[in-house]
């Protein structure tokens, strides 16, 4: 019923409509198919209700609840799967039927020691106050400008997959700054953020180019990006230029002291780099919602066949936003590499550009809840070291938590259906898999 | 064929807390053509949908002679005898006529291989006894629209239902072939076939009808004798005195400022979708492009705006060219446009109502300075548009995606009906609106066109064409098969828009 037009018109040719927009129409009527529209009046004349709700816009915009309770239930799996690998779950499990509460006694201690160990960790403990904290907004400041990054052109459309290799070219042209040249203090320091963020926005630009000029799809071509960056920069640490002088590992001299983002609080990591995160979520804010450039890259992102009618040019807002979303991952990198490491290594990205990818879904591709998902895997991140030292829990289990978090972001009926929250979908669901199985699926 | 008599009683159907059928009770006589009238949104589909099981019913009995059935699906629905030809066609389209009908139900021999000597057999039969003239074997994508519509029947047909529900049947047919689609139901009846016919076309309503049940916002308001006026009719589904007629004055044509000559779009597979087109258009003139939906006039108005590739000849507005030029330079020069799909092209859907009202404006005073935009300048003009062109929306802050097509038009024609002009193009500017917003939209246009801006008007209505134009254009298949004054009779209009030239004479496409 929501099929927008399935009898091919003699001689009309929207050419208008790249790979990945037929791409969406068709992932459209699939989803169709299982759901007949809730608003009746889209059912009558070819009003399609949601013909502009792609799949993948209905993933990385969904509700922001959805988001709360995904982390929620990575939590909880994260807490048994915690629970299955601890000595005396396993141990009372053996006579579970004989003394069940030792068994979920000792289920439940296991859960809450570890995310204890976890936030304690990551937040505050007795011994040592906030000062955990510094540490996860430290650890969070690069998540959060990629995330940014991501998040950016999300909205206008586009699936960046590139992060990793935007913060790794950035890191690249900032530290050989950082390093070979000796300027002044302050001066060292702009050049260095300068050098990065122009490295990232080139590395996002080609992305844009080439889908403005050739409709390469830019999932792909980011993430071969990703591996032309990271072998450039495996080749770069082996050469004089960059390799640190009498030593033989792919290891860069440290940064000039005028280089290096300034400490913020004395005895913590924390850097200048994090106020600068600050501030980029309040420019994208801003971009987003009060500038021209982000109407154009939001209405691209809804809509390209409207926005193109109504004068935009949407090849250069897909050239545009790419740049931008490499800037921000630049800035990822500077922060990272001149801020927290202060030194050039092929492990300098880890896997900051593609936490940040979960970053931006986890934060609905808005700037805030982008910025606050970049410190909740920030606190996952700084907290997990503690709770290996503390339980023993294995640190890859954070990993399993955030992969959790991704499925079910990406699956919101899944959420929502074990939360109960929309009992009345699942029936129409199953009446119209009937109709599409009485009609041959013809619809 | 026996005969069935279908009862609808009380019956509902809710959305959450939106009721889009509220106590319906509906009695359709076996061998009558029963029509339900209703604008859009009114529910008709909704019902429809309901009593083809694609729905379940909030509360309400469905009764075939007189016995309470309980649809859980369309497979069910079929079985009781009743079929339904939906609004697009369920077809696939590189699948022959055969392979359609017996999608589905396939016809096996024994070990599961398919058979369709069977089914051809019956389409041969169905088509014969009706004069459809259907080729069993004809792949569905080569057939015109029309044909695809008679193959939905014979689907509904084969599978034996005595029951046929029509979706706004007439919404993608030339004048003719609705004339014929009217004969075949008028036949069906007379074989034993109920018909339901959903429509808010007044014409072929009361041509067809032997009840009209007319329904407004999910309730039926009572039932018509197709002897009815369209004037009462229309008053009944609108629910206050509705003009059908437009009080439009002679028009008074000053300079011609707009002048298309040879254009051309040329397709990619290299067939000329526009082909060799001139015409002008005066100030304080209204053209209106006719023809059959798919015969170039999309690529035609978009030609103008510059989205369209591949364009060649020349497009003058004031004497400056405006071929090779950006959209956003086209719109620059006093280009008012209303695209024809207006989800796809003319809103943003998830965009608010507000931003919707300025999507070609954003960058501009007052709406910006520089590129910092300026949202209470957008709330204002949101505000101010709303009531002038009485949109319907919750609040300007609502998502345009959530309005109802009427309302949505409204955003799109408010928009480019806001700024001086200097041409203004409309396509289909009242597809899926209702009738009451029909007259304030068509009185828009006309006060556009009196206020000196030569308009285009492109529509595949007819009786909209002959509403509004002070001239007429008619397309086939890429050409200007004429222009022809105001007054011409709609059956030189309908031969036209099948290629006939004026003066008689097939073309030779």
């Amino acid at each position: 019923m929501t099929t927008k037009d399935p009898i091919p018109q003699a001689g009309s040719e929207r050419e208008s409509s790249a790979e990945v927009q037929a791409a969406d129409v068709a992932l459209d009527t699939a989803g169709g198919t299982l759901e007949p529209s809730l608003v009746p009046v889209s059912t009558q004349s070819g009003d399609t209700g949601h013909a502009e709700g792609s799949l993948l816009r209905r993933i990385v915009m969904g509700n922001g609840f959805v988001s709360v309770l995904a982390v929620v239930v990575a939590l909880v799996l994260g807490g048994i799967l915690i629970a299955s690998t601890d000595a005396n779950v396993t141990k009372t499990a053996g006579y579970f039927f004989a003394r069940p509460s030792d068994f979920l006694g000792a289920l439940w201690s296991a859960m809450t020691r570890s995310y204890v160990a976890l936030f304690q960790g990551s937040v505050f403990n007795p011994r040592q106050g906030f000062s955990p904290l510094l540490e996860t907004m430290t650890v969070a400041t690069p998540l959060i400008c990629a995330g940014l990054g991501v998040a950016l052109a999300f909205r206008a459309g586009l699936f960046n997959i590139g992060a990793q290799g935007q913060i790794i070219m950035s890191a690249t042209l900032g530290a050989y700054a950082g390093f070979t040249w000796h300027l002044p203090l302050v001066v060292h320091l702009l050049v260095v953020i300068v050098m990065g963020v122009i490295g990232g926005a080139i590395w996002g630009g080609i992305v844009g180019i080439l889908k403005a000029r050739t409709g390469a799809h830019e999932v792909i071509v980011t993430i071969m990006l990703n591996y032309v960056a990271l072998f450039l920069l495996d080749f770069l640490l082996n050469t004089a230029a960059f390799r640190r002088p009498g030593d033989n590992s792919p290891i860069s001299p440290r940064l000039d002291d005028t280089a290096v983002y300034p400490q913020l609080i004395p005895g913590s990591r924390l850097h200048l780099g994090f106020l600068v995160a600050v501030a980029l979520t309040v420019g994208v804010w801003w971009l987003l919602n009060r500038s021209t450039i982000g109407f154009e890259f939001r209405a691209v992102g809804a809509n390209p066949a409207a926005a193109r009618t109504a004068g935009v040019n949407v090849q250069r807002a897909t050239v545009l936003v790419m740049a931008m979303a490499g800037a921000l991952a630049g800035f990822g990198g500077i922060a990272q590499m001149a801020g927290t490491e202060k030194v050039l290594t092929d492990g300098v990205a880890a896997q900051i550009g593609f936490d940040s990818i979960t970053v931006a879904l986890l934060g609905r591709s808005t700037p805030w809840g982008t910025f606050f998902a970049g410190l909740l895997f920030g606190a996952f991140r700084a907290g997990a070291v503690q709770m290996q030292i503390q339980t023993g829990t294995p640190i890859d289990i954070v990993l399993v938590v955030q992969s959790l978090i991704v499925l079910f972001i990406a699956a919101p009926p899944l959420i929502r259906s074990i939360f109960g929250l929309n009992p009345a979908r699942k029936k129409r669901a199953k009446t119209a898999a009937k109709a599409a199985v009485a009609t041959g699926g013809a619809k | 064929m026996g005969v069935v008599k279908l009862e609808l009683k009380g019956i509902s159907k809710a959305f959450g807390s939106f009721y889009a059928n509220q106590d319906i009770d509906l009695v359709v006589e076996s061998g009558q053509i029963h029509c339900l009238l209703g604008e859009n949104g009114a529910g008709k589909s909704t019902l429809m949908n309901v009593l083809y099981g694609l729905y379940e019913p909030t509360a309400g009995q469905i009764l075939v002679d007189g016995k309470a059935v309980a649809f859980r699906g369309p497979g069910d629905a079929m079985a009781a005898g009743i079929g339904m030809v939906h609004q697009h066609f369920m077809l696939v389209p590189v699948f022959t006529v055969a392979e359609n009908v017996a999608l589905g139900a396939e016809p096996t021999t024994l070990g599961g291989v398919l058979s369709l000597e069977e089914t051809r057999t019956k389409i041969r039969k169905i088509s014969d006894q009706y004069g459809f003239d259907v080729d069993p074997d004809a792949l569905v994508e080569d057939l015109p629209v029309g044909v695809q519509q008679r193959v939905e029947i014979i689907k509904a047909l084969v599978r034996q239902a005595k029951v046929l529900i029509l979706d706004e049947p007439t919404a993608v047919l030339t004048p003719q072939e609705t004339d014929e689609l009217l004969d075949i139901m008028r036949q069906l009846k007379a074989g034993g076939t109920s018909i339901v016919f959903i429509s808010h076309k007044l014409r072929e309503v009361k041509a067809v009808s032997d009840v009209i049940t007319v329904i407004r916002r999910g309730k039926v308001v009572g039932d018509a004798p197709p002897t009815a006026s369209p004037t009462e009719l229309a008053s009944m589904m609108v629910g206050r005195p509705v003009s059908l007629t437009l009080d439009k004055a002679t028009a008074q044509p000053k300079e011609t400022t707009f002048v298309v000559k040879d254009l051309t779009v040329r397709a990619a597979n290299g067939t000329n979708v526009v082909d060799g087109i001139s015409f002008e258009i005066a100030q304080g003139e209204i053209l209106a492009v006719a023809g059959v939906q798919g015969n170039g006039q999309t690529e035609l108005t978009e030609a103008i705006l510059g989205v369209q590739e591949h364009v060649a000849g020349s497009v003058t507005l004031d004497g400056k060219e405006l071929l090779g030029l950006p959209v956003k330079e086209v719109l620059r020069s006093g280009v008012g446009f209303v695209p024809e799909d207006r989800t796809h092209d003319g809103l943003v859907g998830p965009f608010s109502v507000a931003e919707n009202l300025v999507l070609d404006l954003y960058d501009q005073a007052p709406f910006a300075r520089g590129v910092s935009m300026s949202p209470a300048r957008v709330a204002e003009n949101a505000a101010a548009k709303v009531k002038e062109f009485d949109i319907r929306t919750p609040s300007p802050g609502s998502a345009a995606g959530t309005l109802s097509g009427g309302n949505q038009q409204k955003v799109v024609m408010a928009r480019e009906l806001s700024r001086p002009l200097r041409l203004f193009i409309a396509s289909q500017p009242t597809r899926g609106v209702d009738v009451g917003s029909i007259e304030f939209l068509h009185r828009r246009i006309v006060a556009e066109r009196d206020a000196g801006t030569p308009v285009m008007i492109v529509s595949t209505e007819l009786d909209e064409v002959v509403e509004l134009a002070d001239r007429i254009a008619v397309l086939y298949k890429g050409k200007l098969v004429g222009i022809v004054p105001a007054g011409t009779p709609r059956d030189t209009l309908g031969l036209m828009m099948a290629g006939v030239g004026p003066e008689g004479g097939s073309d030779d496409n």
